[in-house]
């Protein structure tokens, strides 16, 4: 199908959109990749009054590290991020994720910002945000706000964003030296929609985790941060015992839903399936040092 | 509302052009309308098949999800241009040889695709072509043969090289 009829501004400067924004109020739609949003204007399922292209905004595809926070502009495409030495050397989880994003044409194309502020419970990245305990920013005419990665993903793509609020940047604690971060997801066919997937951000010492972050997608209507999983394990010396209790935790954490990609109780056992591979993985990375 | 309207300026397939087109109006209608470019292919109009795969500033995108108007300024290859370039010759003669096309519907999506994988020349496994091709769908499902051509093509430059 054709998108319906809509008013279209490109914005020159952040201070543009924002104005834009504000004035705008919810008939305007930012446009960033479209890797999400132009399908539901050829299908009509989105009708947006205006639509504020940001493409051409300067300063927001940028990649850099400040004082050990990894600070990525909400422009930079999936392309620039999987390519990036500074996220390959700081940010081994988005790198591993990154190899699941999407498909090449469109992750040429997608943005960080585009798919946090989009808030597809099926997206790698809200999942590793969340368990890298990162915080975005964001900003309206008022100023800028920052909002922890937890706090920020509210519901079925919903997030604590205004109307009037363009996402800017994502800051991100670089990975420590010790850190074992593991990237695992299922789907029917690569760069496909996660059947299930699991960002996993861990710190193993003498065969105990000393700290265990476990961020579930694909499966509820947000990232889900499973910390009864966690404390199955936390300070306790790993063995296959406590291996099964995490994975009998996860079903007080995490209550799938349905939806084309599974059942409910087919995502669950999945998950649990990819929790017992990432914590053996984690382990195995753990203790070669 | 009325139908909106802007002007655009861009280069596509080595040619500078100056058109005025609907903002609503995406990539591939526009070069398959406007231009008269008809290789590339509507398939799905929401990203999921592959079959209006172009090259756009240098990198493959979905041409039914971007707009004309995004398109402004920058330089942009289809099937045709990409042909008449030469570029892609000893692949598409792979395609020929190896029968990797039978309706044809997809090929030029794959062929765009597979370009971008052609340019940064090294080895890759059969499982790294499929993982770059998984966004091109065949629905006659021809994958292994147009496999068989990437890998070939590949092959056949390294060895050249």
């Amino acid at each position: 199908m054709k998108a319906p009829k809509f008013n279209y501004i490109k914005a020159k400067s952040r201070h543009q959109a924002l104005e834009l924004l504000d004035s705008l109020g919810d008939e305007g739609r930012i446009i960033a990749g479209g890797q999400s949003l132009m399908p539901t204007l050829n299908m009509r399922l989105s009708q947006p009054d205006t639509l504020i292209d940001i493409n051409q905004i300067p300063d927001l595809q940028r990649i850099a590290v400040e004082n050990d926070i990894v600070k990525i502009g909400a422009l930079c495409r999936h392309a620039d991020i999987a390519q990036s030495p500074i996220i390959n050397e700081h940010l081994s989880l988005i790198s591993q994720a990154m190899y699941h994003v999407a498909h090449v044409a469109v992750r040429n194309r997608g943005t960080i910002g585009g798919s946090i502020a989009l808030a597809d419970p099926a997206a790698e990245l809200p999942a590793c945000a969340v368990a890298l305990g990162a915080t975005l920013a964001v900003e309206s005419i008022n100023g800028r706000r920052e909002i922890a990665a937890e706090d920020f993903f509210k519901g079925l793509y919903e997030t604590a964003r205004q109307s009037n609020e363009l996402l800017v940047e994502i800051m991100i604690p670089r990975e420590k030296s010790d850190d074992v971060s593991v990237f695992m997801e299922l789907a029917q066919r690569h760069g496909d929609f996660a059947i299930a997937g699991l960002a996993c951000l861990a710190r193993v010492k003498n065969k105990s985790f000393e700290k265990l972050r476990l961020v579930y997608f694909g499966s509820e209507d947000k990232p889900t941060l499973a910390r009864k999983t966690a404390d199955a394990v936390i300070g306790k010396t790993w063995s296959e015992k406590r291996r099964a209790a995490a994975i009998d935790a996860l079903a007080d954490d995490l209550d799938p839903m349905e939806n084309l990609q599974g059942s409910a109780s087919m995502k669950l056992h999945l998950q649990k399936v990819l929790t017992g591979r990432v914590l053996d993985t984690v382990i195995d990375r753990g203790g070669i040092e | 509302m009325d139908e909106i309207s802007m002007e655009i300026s861009l280069t596509v397939n080595g040619e500078k052009i100056t058109k005025t087109v609907p903002v609503r109006q995406h990539l591939v209608d526009f070069l398959r309308i406007e231009l008269g470019l008809t290789g590339s292919h509507l398939g799905c109009e929401h990203g999921i098949c592959g079959a209006c795969s172009i090259r756009v500033d240098g990198a493959v995108v979905r041409g039914c999800l971007m707009l004309a108007v995004q398109a402004d300024g920058t330089e942009v290859f289809t099937i045709e241009g990409l042909t008449e370039t030469g570029e892609i010759a000893d692949l598409q003669n792979n395609f020929v040889e190896r029968n990797a096309m039978q309706c044809g519907y997809c090929t030029p999506g794959m062929l765009v695709t597979a370009a971008e994988l052609l340019r940064d020349l090294k080895p890759r496994s059969r499982e790294d072509i499929r993982n770059h091709l998984s966004g091109n769908f065949c629905r006659c499902t021809g994958y292994h043969a147009i496999v068989d051509a990437v890998e070939k093509t590949i092959n056949k430059r390294l060895e050249d090289s």
